[in-house]
């Protein structure tokens, strides 16, 4: 295990505001109580009108350097994965770097690739460290999810984000085989165009042919490639744009119910976080289950479209650096209900 | 253009990370940092130590804004200025996440990264260290 890459830290942030699924029914004159059986979200996390994703993205990553328990300085890069960069030219990255104080010898850049550019940036960090060019990266996915007011979209894209530290020395979970695998392809289910305000999507064509395809593909493969079977893992953890979406995938891969349920109060609780979704999925899973020997399988899933696949061993370091930081369930129980007015003025579509 | 973005960039170090300056002869703190302690003068050239705020501490007192005489906060009035003990250094700040009916003097505060005012839709936006009460989760995670 000496020579293998893993994650040595991380950590979660998620704003303080909800908004209930009733809430945005009400508004939309919708049944909402038809939208929660459906989705399986009750309510989301919307962020104050203060915050975006940089700020998201510098909590979480703070968070995640004093898990570690790394001096900042030796982190030698930051991706921050996101659809909701503040600026289009101007990265994210450098603010989270220059915040957490690992300027300035760092390479940083901003990722894009729906809700999977978390993931792309982890796989970015494995490659980097294990050519012992840095000897830690971090990655960071984190979004303001932004959605239309009336449309589907608007019951789940919620705000939050979490931050991963890799690298070789004292990992609370190895990457098996130092390997990650990728299915990608152009599949136009969901898409921002420069200077749209808000995403669009293909309604009913996000299901088989995107997120299923997607998913099962990648989670099969690495399944293959490391003669797994779902049995052999204790954790399951998928891209949650509802409920419904993995819980289903986790069927067909013939995973058991209490393998993704730990990620899934997520969702349930907070909606979809875009880049930040796979990823805080895993921190509850690190945060509050994992035992030193569980095996977890993480795959993601980001639009447009593309699936990354991770298969994680947990080491015993889990039980030295655990609880050093706010857990995902801290920052899902502080909160505080907003109706959908305030909502509006807090995602800036009504300014004073 | 209405503000510098020189001008916000040089107080990176003490809006981003708290960073503040210490007189080693006299032990004073300041913050923002400054080049000399104006008690000690210049006998504290080359003794002014850079160090780190906590990010907890309490509110010592607080004033709610509801006019804003600053460029960029005029439409989030009322807004919450305070004062606020950082293991003995008093910094004024904004705070955050909580509406002003709701906070005490006394009460504990966090550091928080946000977005503190930006040039229009077009311009530089500023971000920078601010306070939030740290409030005690009553709930357990939806038992749904």
């Amino acid at each position: 295990m000496a020579n293998t890459v893993g994650i040595v830290g991380y950590g979660s942030y998620i704003p303080r505001y909800r908004l209930k699924v009733e809430d945005i029914a009400k508004a939309n004159r919708a049944d909402g109580k038809a939208i929660i059986s459906s989705l399986g979200v009750y309510e989301k996390s919307v962020p104050n009108y203060n915050e975006d994703t940089i700020t998201i993205a510098t909590e979480a990553a703070r968070n995640a350097v004093e898990y570690a328990g790394i001096d900042p300085k030796e982190i030698g890069a930051i991706y921050v994965g996101s659809e909701s960069h503040p600026y289009a030219v101007k990265p994210s990255a450098v603010t989270v770097g220059e915040a957490i104080g690992a300027a300035p010898w760092f390479t940083a850049a901003d990722l894009e690739f729906a809700c999977k550019a978390g993931t792309a940036g982890i796989q970015a960090c494995i490659g980097l460290v294990a050519a012992d060019i840095i000897k830690y990266g971090m990655s960071i996915g984190a979004d303001t999810a932004q959605s239309k007011p009336g449309d589907a979209l608007e019951y789940t894209a919620s705000a939050g984000g979490a931050a991963y530290i890799i690298g070789r020395a004292e990992p609370i979970a190895v990457f098996e085989k130092n390997l990650t695998v990728s299915y990608t392809t152009d599949t136009p289910d969901f898409w921002r165009r420069e200077r749209s305000r808000y995403p669009e999507h293909g309604g009913r064509f996000t299901g088989s042919e995107a997120y299923f395809k997607h998913v099962i593909n990648a989670a099969r493969r690495m399944m293959e490639l490391l003669g797994r079977r779902p049995d052999d893992y204790d954790y399951l953890v998928l891209h949650m744009p509802n409920c419904k979406f993995p819980l289903r995938a986790s069927k067909i891969l013939g995973f058991k119910l209490e393998q993704i349920r730990p990620s899934l109060e997520v969702v349930k609780n907070i909606g979809n976080t875009y880049s930040g979704s796979s990823l805080l999925g895993l921190a509850r899973v690190l945060d509050g289950f994992a035992e030193p020997g569980d095996h977890i399988l993480m795959v993601s899933y980001g639009s447009g479209a593309g699936s990354d696949a991770f298969s994680l061993e947990v080491t015993d370091k889990i039980e030295e650096k655990r609880g050093r930081t706010k857990r995902v369930d801290d920052y899902i129980q502080d909160k505080i209900y907003i109706d959908y007015v305030t909502y509006l003025n807090h995602t800036g579509v009504i300014i004073k | 253009m209405d503000f510098s973005p020189s001008r916000e960039w040089r107080e990176i170090n003490a809006r981003y990370r708290l960073e503040s300056s210490m007189c080693e002869r006299c032990g004073r703190i300041y913050y923002p940092p400054r080049d000399l302690c104006p008690v000690c003068r210049r006998k504290s050239i080359g003794a002014m130590k850079t160090i780190t705020l906590p990010r907890r501490g309490e509110i010592v007192t607080y004033s709610v804004i509801h006019a804003a005489p600053l460029k960029g906060f005029e439409g989030r009035t009322p807004y919450i200025v305070a004062i606020v003990d950082l293991g003995g250094v008093r910094i004024q700040t904004l705070l955050t996440d909580c509406e002003p009916d709701e906070i005490e003097i006394g009460d504990e505060v966090e550091a928080v990264f946000r977005r503190i005012r930006e040039d229009g839709e077009r311009g530089v936006i500023h971000y920078g260290t601010i306070f939030r009460p740290v409030r005690m989760p009553k709930t357990s995670v939806h038992a749904h």
